[in-house]
């Protein structure tokens, strides 16, 4: 395994920029970032398919997968928390997003499926793992609230627009290479398990 | 004593449990960073405990998932107004909610619909326990999702015993992954129905990892079993690593001949609990937490 590299990049980010991360790479992100859970990523696809144009450009943009705790304060839109949800929900939408918007990271717990590798590795885009929990972490990272859209899908399923500094630690948890360290950590540990009964005395 | 009282404390017992873990834990986490191994578990553990004492110096919910409310009462036989404490942690639940505020994590399973203030049928649930005296015991116990998804009960074979258990654990550990936000701590329960293994399971959360059995047969058994689930390499958040269990904590009860039920009951590393102590006079102290 090549030592654990630390990037700093900034939005957009480029195809070869995304390129040359491995996973257990960590990364922090600077620049925009768009929250989107299940709903957000289904309407999007459907805009793609008749041809009608997302509210923002996600091209090199880094997506959450987060509904936040949001606030507002007099005029402003404010973060009170915002940890990752589960990305597994997403699977069944990410590699048709990621085909049809060029988003280069997405950021979520848990790690993605094999769909989704797949598609990073063709279309070039990295899953970073975000601390489970970690909502004031990752609220302390938010800097800017710029807008909301799609409201009607509820606060949770918006899509936020942000303007993050430094926003990490991610683990690099997909690569651009095909790689899947959750897919790896779960291989490594079933070939463990027959050796911890053995150490039991639990028979297989 | 002044049920208000009662009703304040659970309100800064929510707040507490919410935003600063208990010291044991804390420690516990530290002492994960320093041994852990892997450069990847490293870094999570570090966003942990960066996250944590952000959250205790800002004063803000460490996890945005505060929980369904579970209160743990032991209640002297002679407290009066024991009719009304229930009433007092409900209150308290709709305040807190507003006041920390917390997530409302409170559904009607057949509608759907989000009650808005963390209480409905049977939540917060309170489990009582009856002692000698008049002091009242309020522990409060918001228990995130992630790692309550994960809880298993089995109906395992006696004649395979302790054996049959191990395994269990070791098998519950590594079906869960990531899922329950490792590192975490667990609560192991042997015997009683199968209703009761689970409560012993998840009431094993409560105790202080630091805090050492008097039964040497269960902290030998809780040894073993940390060496074991911490032999998996899962690691912090699933991403690989030493540690991937901070603490685990076993409970028994005796057992039907024909029956052996187990339990585990999985805590995120975000393992809040916050305690008080009320006195009949009124008088009150935190003993879970330094209030300034």
């Amino acid at each position: 395994m090549r030592k654990m590299t630390v990037y700093k990049l900034k939005t957009p980010i480029s195809e070869e920029d995304v390129r040359k991360l491995e996973v257990n790479d960590v990364l922090y992100i600077t620049g925009t970032m768009v929250t989107a859970r299940d709903a957000a990523h289904k309407r999007a696809l459907d805009f793609f398919k008749k041809g009608k144009k997302l509210p923002i450009d996600l091209q090199g943009l880094a997506v959450f997968h987060c509904g936040p705790i949001v606030k507002k304060e007099e005029e402003n839109w404010v973060i009170v928390a915002a940890g990752p949800t589960t990305s597994t929900r997403m699977d069944i939408f990410e590699d048709k997003f990621i085909q049809n918007f060029k988003a280069r990271v997405i950021i979520g717990k848990g790690g993605m499926g094999k769909r989704t590798t797949d598609a990073m590795k063709k279309y070039g885009a990295v899953y970073g793992a975000f601390t489970g929990g970690a909502a004031i972490l990752a609220a302390n990272a938010i800097k800017e609230v710029k807008r909301g859209e799609w409201f009607d899908l509820g606060m949770p399923e918006a899509l936020w627009i942000l303007e993050v500094e430094e926003f990490g630690p991610l683990t690099v948890a997909i690569d651009a290479h095909g790689k899947n360290l959750f897919d790896e950590v779960g291989k490594r540990v079933e070939a463990v398990r027959s050796k911890i009964y053995e150490k039991l005395g639990v028979p297989k | 004593m002044e049920i208000k009282i009662v009703e304040n404390v659970a309100v800064k017992l929510l707040q507490l449990a919410v935003t600063e873990l208990p010291q044991d834990v804390k420690e516990a986490l530290q002492r994960a960073y320093h041994e852990e191994e892997s450069e990847v578990g490293k870094t999570q553990l570090k966003a942990i405990l960066d996250n944590v004492e952000l959250a205790e110096k800002m004063r803000k919910p460490m996890c945005q998932d505060t929980g369904v409310i579970n209160f743990y009462v032991k209640a002297g036989a002679e407290v009066r107004g024991l009719d009304k404490i229930e009433q007092a942690l409900r209150n308290a639940t709709k305040r807190a909610t507003k006041e920390v505020p917390l997530r409302p994590n409170a559904v009607d399973p057949f509608t759907q619909k989000n009650s808005g203030n963390n209480t409905g049928r049977f939540v917060p649930f309170i489990h009582w326990e009856i002692l000698p005296g008049d002091d009242l015991e309020i522990t409060a116990f918001p228990k995130g999702g992630g790692s309550e998804n994960v809880c298993v009960i089995g109906m395992l074979v006696p004649g395979e015993g302790m054996i049959g258990l191990k395994r269990f654990v070791v098998d519950a550990v590594i079906k869960a992954g990531s899922k329950p936000c490792p590192p975490n701590i667990l609560g192991v329960s042997i015997g009683g129905g199968a209703d009761i293994a689970i409560k012993m399971a998840k009431k094993a959360l409560l105790r202080p990892i630091n805090q050492p059995t008097q039964n040497p047969e269960i902290a030998k058994l809780e040894k073993e079993l940390y060496a074991a689930v911490n032999m998996t390499g899962i690691g912090p958040m699933g991403l690989g690593g030493k540690i991937t269990a901070l603490g685990v904590n076993v409970d028994y009860a005796y057992r039907h001949p024909a029956s052996f039920p187990a339990a585990v009951a999985f805590q995120c590393w975000a393992a809040r609990r916050a305690t008080a102590l009320i006195h009949f006079d009124g008088k009150f102290e935190y003993l879970s937490h330094k209030v300034k």
